[in-house]
């Protein structure tokens, strides 16, 4: 049986779901097309981050807010990565205690968009972004 | 069913705005490609001619003939009567311009005393000694370059002004340009010929011929 969806809770829904397809294609292009192979931080993050767009996006198509409860777990999973490599990536963590194995490192100044944003803190930034917006769905089921 | 269409609308964008940022994406990628491999192009330009090299023929000949040359070369010696032949049957069609590849040891010296000869106009004339001379002064097993001095005495050259040059840092500079030239341009044995910026990739003296026959053929039918 699905728990319909208050319609107070739908828009942040729908903004935490844009924001992992936003993500996502976002992360797809920095991989495949313009080449910048993702180091091993980065596979853990899109790991949490590419299931969202399917659990986030069925849940908005059936209007099923139990889809929050299973993105939960792995917005929190990827929050903690994206953290984790931002702190490697400014230096307040040293690399070594993560086993980088051959490709990229995860502290490489190369991980930046246009030169300005590091990868790891956009990737946080978004993890962030999703956690509130389900955070302010959920509360708004309850009410 | 209205905000199921929200949803998959959204989708669908995402997808076509990824698909044109693919597009836009290589269009650039690819003119950038483009415009690296036309300075790469410019490069080899500026470093198959420079402006110090010494020049045989009509400065403003269509047909060039970069040779990088090696006065202890046998072959550049072997070579040497074809390319005059060259420039000098062509009424004007074909020039030549010496770079120096000092591969063997005691070139560096024959190149500064040549180049000293230069400063004073009479480059080619001291040039057709020295490799008449060669088999004496250019034995690989024990080179005396110095001994092109006396092979040129007689030719009129201010003999003092001319061992001054050959030590002075302008000689040097150019010799050390050749040099990184030749490095740049990956050539590796003398004489190694470029007609109009075309490697002679087919050693030989009916090949460099025909390389300029086909040169000349371009530039008479654009």
């Amino acid at each position: 049986m699905t728990q319909r969806a208050e319609p107070g809770s739908w828009l942040p829904l729908f903004l935490a779901w844009l924001v992992t397809l936003l993500a996502t294609a976002g992360a797809l292009f920095l991989g495949e097309v313009m080449g910048k192979t993702p180091c091993v931080l980065c596979w853990y993050q899109r790991i949490a981050m590419f299931p969202l767009v399917l659990v986030l996006g069925l849940g908005l198509l059936d209007s099923d807010a139990r889809c929050i409860r299973y993105a939960l777990p792995l917005v929190l999973a990827g929050w903690c990565l994206a953290l984790y490599h931002c702190l490697i990536f400014w230096g307040i963590v040293a690399e070594g205690l993560v086993p980088c194995g051959q490709g990229a490192s995860c502290a490489d100044a190369d991980v930046q968009v246009a030169g300005l944003v590091p990868i790891p803190l956009l990737s946080w930034l978004a993890f962030t972004a999703v956690m509130a917006l389900l955070w302010v769905a959920r509360t708004r089921m309850k009410t | 069913m209205n905000r199921k269409w929200v949803v998959l609308g959204t989708a669908a964008a995402v997808v076509v705005a990824f698909v044109a940022g693919v597009v836009v994406y290589r269009d650039r990628a690819a003119q950038q490609a483009a415009q690296v491999a036309a300075e790469a192009l410019q490069r080899d330009r500026e470093a198959l001619v420079r402006a110090h090299s010494p020049v045989f023929g009509n400065p403003a000949a269509k047909v060039t003939i970069v040779e990088f040359f090696d006065p202890s070369c046998e072959t550049c010696r072997a070579f040497y009567p074809l390319v005059k032949e060259l420039v000098n049957s062509s009424f004007g069609q074909v020039r030549l311009v010496l770079r120096y590849a000092p591969l063997h040891k005691g070139s560096d010296t024959a190149v500064k005393i040549l180049e000293a000869a230069r400063l004073q106009g009479k480059y080619w004339e001291a040039l057709e000694r020295t490799l008449a001379a060669q088999p004496q002064w250019a034995a690989h097993h024990n080179p005396q370059p110095e001994l092109i001095w006396d092979v040129i005495a007689d030719t009129g050259l201010d003999m003092a002004k001319a061992r001054a040059d050959a030590a002075s840092p302008a000689v040097d500079q150019l010799l050390r340009q050749d040099i990184a030239d030749m490095q740049a341009l990956k050539v590796k044995q003398t004489p190694g010929f470029f007609v109009n910026g075309t490697p002679l990739r087919d050693f030989g003296q009916l090949q460099l011929k025909a390389l300029v026959a086909e040169e000349l053929r371009k530039v008479k039918a654009p």
